[in-house]
């Protein structure tokens, strides 16, 4: 068995995290899933953060990693709220439906 | 020991992961985010910060899922539809995101990590407890920041209760 | 004394009457404007007894206009012998004129107006003479065209004013780009236009004997002359500016803006006396001139034009004077000739005046009765250009003839000589048609009222006194050495000529009226070509305006403007960002799949480029 994990296992582990989270940013179609992917894609960063505070034996990585969580919660919130009234005014949650921002 | 766990985390994590991006119900693929976020907690705890673990838990998985799992239920979300629009996406989005997490990979696996600590040991590395650390830090240097996001969630949660609520007739 | 308050009071002048002019009862404009004239005239006065006799120059620095490199002109103004001269010779007879225009001009609408564009004029012919540098003059110079622009288009209702009034500023541009590329060698040969300076560093330098950078120089600024006072080939724009209104023709085209060439030529003769060569070509040019126009006065019919004619052949004289070397000579005859052909412009307006706007001579005939005071000063006026003994022309005359006779080229004394034996006699000719004989027109002659014939009467002092009581060359000594005459031979044949002058016309004109007229078809096709000005307008017409409007028009508007710059640049811009907006257009979509797409796409070619940068 491995003794220690090497670094550079975490931060691969986060970057297909990350990669997962585009994929699915791109590919699912409905609204909620999308926002479900940006989610992941924080997380990702997240695991960034405190593995390079680890790294640097530095705590600010943590504080930072904090933060983000706080962001990411107001937005989920907003988002949501958002959503809901997409919803309640064009009655889909598809996003190929919704493109009325175009020239 | 260590190694054990992280290799358990790491594959719940990828798994979840991309259950959900395969699934085709929202409520599926919200569970398994679910999952993704609990086996992070796990990694944080191995990387010896507990406090962020517990945040993750609480924030996350108590406060934002359950959100998202309401609003599909009361949204009625279902299952998704094919679709024939954003062929560019379809199209140019796989290799991109090959080209993305290759280049990542190459880029993490290149740069040279002082070896002397290239290694994580399980336990807490912060003398005192991370909780303590932080604590110190936030309300020293990083002030200015937690004030402002204290007004950003005040802002959030005017935001959500103007969009949400309904409309006086 | 401050000596910029001089120009400044007619400034003030037509800011006044330029703006309220309209609004203010016609006494009260009289009062600014011919006030401000002669508060200047006071104060040159002034200025005058104070520094008299004048011995060292008075400059002033009132700030630096221009300081560039090593080029530094101020707003400099000074008085010298020669600035007294001008400054007497502008603002006294500016002030006569504009108490001559409150009669001439009592029926005219535009009365503001026309005092407002008088007192501008005053403001920059003042600036032109009392500056200390040559760009400060060409100021003035280019001031004063414009005013006579302005002037001469006043009855700007009447498309040959207007066209005139075109003719006399374009002419004159033509001169300024000869001057300006003469102030440009001046500043490239010494880096400096204060004349003072220029003055002291011309006096190392050798006598050119052929054509040198001093040649080019006095050359090209001779050019300037010959656009401001009309000398050939630029003289034509002068006779059509007797579009203008008289008491115009008087003060720019006769006594002030015509002479400000020959008081240029005076200002820099340092520089001339170092380039002979220039010298003989103003001489021969003036010469030419004064014969030429000399010639074409004695077949005009307009009183006005034979006065034009005459002015123009008279400052050939000033020139010959100066290209001979005897300066004061030619700015004496500049005084003098301010004097009689104000009068003769004034007293010809004074007879327009009283047969309500009658013009050519053959409709006029035995004004004498009708109208005495103009009758007897018009007389004095053209005894005095005719050089009759002791009037104050034949003294001028005679400095400039004289330096003729004496100089290296004798010939040009005899064909000076000839010319004023013309000038006598087409001025007398002028002079008999109006009043003598029988009236030949429709009107009621009737004399101008006394604010008209006071300045006739004082200039007709002055054309007598001026010569022997005012003598230039004295006062202009320490500036320009005069040499003593030989002979009073020059004299008496100048003096012969003149009389001879009168005595034809009296003949022709007066005694045997008939006679002129057989003169006249024996004279035949000679007759036509004078009458017709040797159809210099013409040719001018044809070979010059005519090309060159048709250029403009073909290809320089249609080809070059409407093709090249409006379609091509202008719409081919626009043609060019709608295009590409058309194609950019597309990508706004609207699809969110797509941007993130293509965020991704963005942040890989990012990242590629810091994570392989940073390698």
């Amino acid at each position: 068995m491995i003794e220690h994990i090497p670094i550079w296992w975490y931060l691969t582990l986060s970057a297909v995290l990350f990669g997962l989270g585009v994929a699915g940013f791109i590919y699912r179609k409905s609204v909620i899933t999308v926002f479900m992917s940006i989610e992941l894609m924080l997380n990702a960063v997240n695991l960034t953060f405190v593995t390079f505070s680890y790294q640097n034996k530095n705590i600010d990585g943590h504080i930072y990693s904090f933060f983000v969580m706080v962001v990411a919660a107001a937005e989920a919130a907003v988002g949501l709220a958002i959503i809901l009234t997409i919803f309640k005014n064009r009655g889909t949650l598809q996003i190929d439906e919704i493109d009325s921002m175009k020239l | 020991m260590d190694s054990i766990l992280f290799i358990i985390a790491a594959v719940a994590a990828i798994g979840c992961g991309l259950n959900l991006v395969l699934q085709k119900h929202p409520i599926s693929s919200a569970l398994s985010l679910i999952g993704v976020m609990s086996s992070l907690a796990l990694l944080y705890l191995l990387l010896g910060a507990e406090f962020i673990a517990m945040a993750q838990m609480i924030v996350y998985g108590g406060a934002v899922m359950v959100l998202f799992i309401f609003v599909i239920m009361l949204l009625n979300a279902g299952a998704e539809k094919r679709s024939d629009k954003s062929l560019f996406a379809q199209i140019a989005g796989f290799p991109l995101l090959a080209v993305l997490v290759v280049l990542l990979a190459f880029l993490i696996r290149e740069t040279p990590f002082p070896s002397k600590i290239s290694q994580v040991q399980f336990g807490s590395w912060v003398p005192g407890g991370s909780a303590e650390a932080i604590g110190m830090q936030l309300f020293s240097k990083f002030l200015y920041p937690f004030e402002v996001v204290s007004v950003l969630i005040l802002i959030a949660i005017l935001g959500a209760v103007v969009l949400a609520r309904k409309e006086i007739d | 004394m401050n000596l910029w308050l001089i120009p400044l009071c007619p400034l003030i002048g037509f800011l006044l009457s330029g703006l309220l002019g309209k609004r203010l009862p016609k006494q009260l404009v009289n009062i600014i404007c011919v006030g401000s004239v002669a508060a200047s005239f006071g104060l040159v006065i002034y200025l005058l007894s104070n520094i008299y006799p004048v011995n060292t120059p008075v400059t002033e620095h009132d700030f630096t206009w221009i300081q560039s490199g090593g080029l530094k002109i101020g707003f400099d103004l000074s008085v010298d012998r020669l600035t007294a001269v001008m400054l007497l010779v502008v603002t006294g007879v500016g002030l006569l004129i504009h108490t001559y225009s409150i009669g001439y001009m009592s029926h005219e609408e535009g009365y503001g107006r026309f005092f407002a564009y008088l007192n501008l004029f005053m403001f920059f012919m003042l600036l032109l003479v009392l500056a200390q540098n040559l760009l400060l003059l060409f100021v003035g110079w280019e001031g004063v065209g414009l005013c006579s622009y302005l002037l001469v288009g006043f009855y700007f209702k009447e498309k040959f004013a207007g066209d005139a009034a075109n003719k006399a500023f374009i002419v004159n541009r033509i001169g300024d780009f000869g001057f300006m590329l003469g102030i440009l060698l001046l500043v490239i040969q010494f880096h400096t236009l204060d004349f003072a300076s220029i003055a002291t560093a011309v006096k190392g330098m050798p006598v050119e004997s052929s054509m040198g950078a001093l040649s080019i120089i006095t050359l090209l600024l001779f050019v300037g002359a010959c656009g401001k006072s009309a000398q050939l080939p630029l003289y034509v724009w002068l006779p059509d500016a007797m579009a203008g209104p008289t008491p115009v023709s008087a003060l720019i085209h006769a006594a002030t803006m015509v002479t400000a060439g020959v008081y240029m030529v005076a200002r820099v003769s340092f520089l001339y006396d170092h380039a002979p060569g220039a010298m003989h070509i103003v001489a021969l040019v003036g010469l030419a001139t004064a014969v030429f126009a000399a010639t074409i006065g004695l077949a005009q019919n307009d009183i006005k034009k034979v006065f034009a004619y005459s002015t123009v052949s008279q400052l050939g004289y000033m020139f010959l004077g100066l290209g001979l070397g005897a300066y004061s000579a030619g700015v004496f005859h500049l005084m003098t000739h301010a004097f009689f052909k104000a009068l003769l412009f004034l007293g010809a307006g004074s007879v327009i005046h009283g047969l309500s706007g009658e013009q050519d001579l053959r409709h006029m005939g035995g004004l004498r009765k009708a109208m005495p005071i103009t009758f007897v000063t018009l007389g004095i006026a053209s005894l005095s250009i005719s050089g009759f003994p002791f009037f104050a022309g034949f003294y001028s005359k005679d400095a400039i003839l004289a330096a003729a006779y004496e100089s290296a080229s004798p010939w040009m004394f005899w064909v000076g000589a000839a010319t004023a034996g013309m000038t006598a006699f087409y001025v007398f000719r002028a002079y008999f048609l109006t009043f003598f004989g029988k009236y030949r027109g429709h009107h009621h002659p009737h004399e101008s009222p006394f604010v008209m014939t006071f300045p006739l009467m004082v200039l007709a002092v002055f054309s007598i006194g001026a010569g022997k009581f005012l003598s230039v060359p004295e006062w202009l000594a320490p500036m320009f050495p005069v040499t003593e005459h030989g002979s009073m031979q020059p004299m008496i044949i100048s003096a012969s000529f003149g009389i001879g002058g009168i005595l034809l016309a009296t003949l022709l004109y007066v005694i045997v009226p008939s006679l002129s007229d057989s003169v006249k078809s024996a004279a035949g096709p000679i007759y036509t070509l004078l009458a017709n000005k040797y159809y210099v307008d013409e040719l001018y017409a044809a070979v010059i305006v005519k090309p060159l409007t048709l250029i403009s028009r073909t290809v320089l508007w249609r080809g070059v403007d409407e093709g090249l710059i409006d379609t091509g640049l202008v719409n081919g811009l626009g043609r060019v960002a709608q295009a590409l907006g058309e194609v950019a257009r597309r990508w706004q979509s609207g699809s969110i799949r797509n941007s993130a797409t293509w965020i991704l796409a963005g942040s890989l070619l990012l990242i590629f480029i810091l994570g392989l940068g940073v390698r």
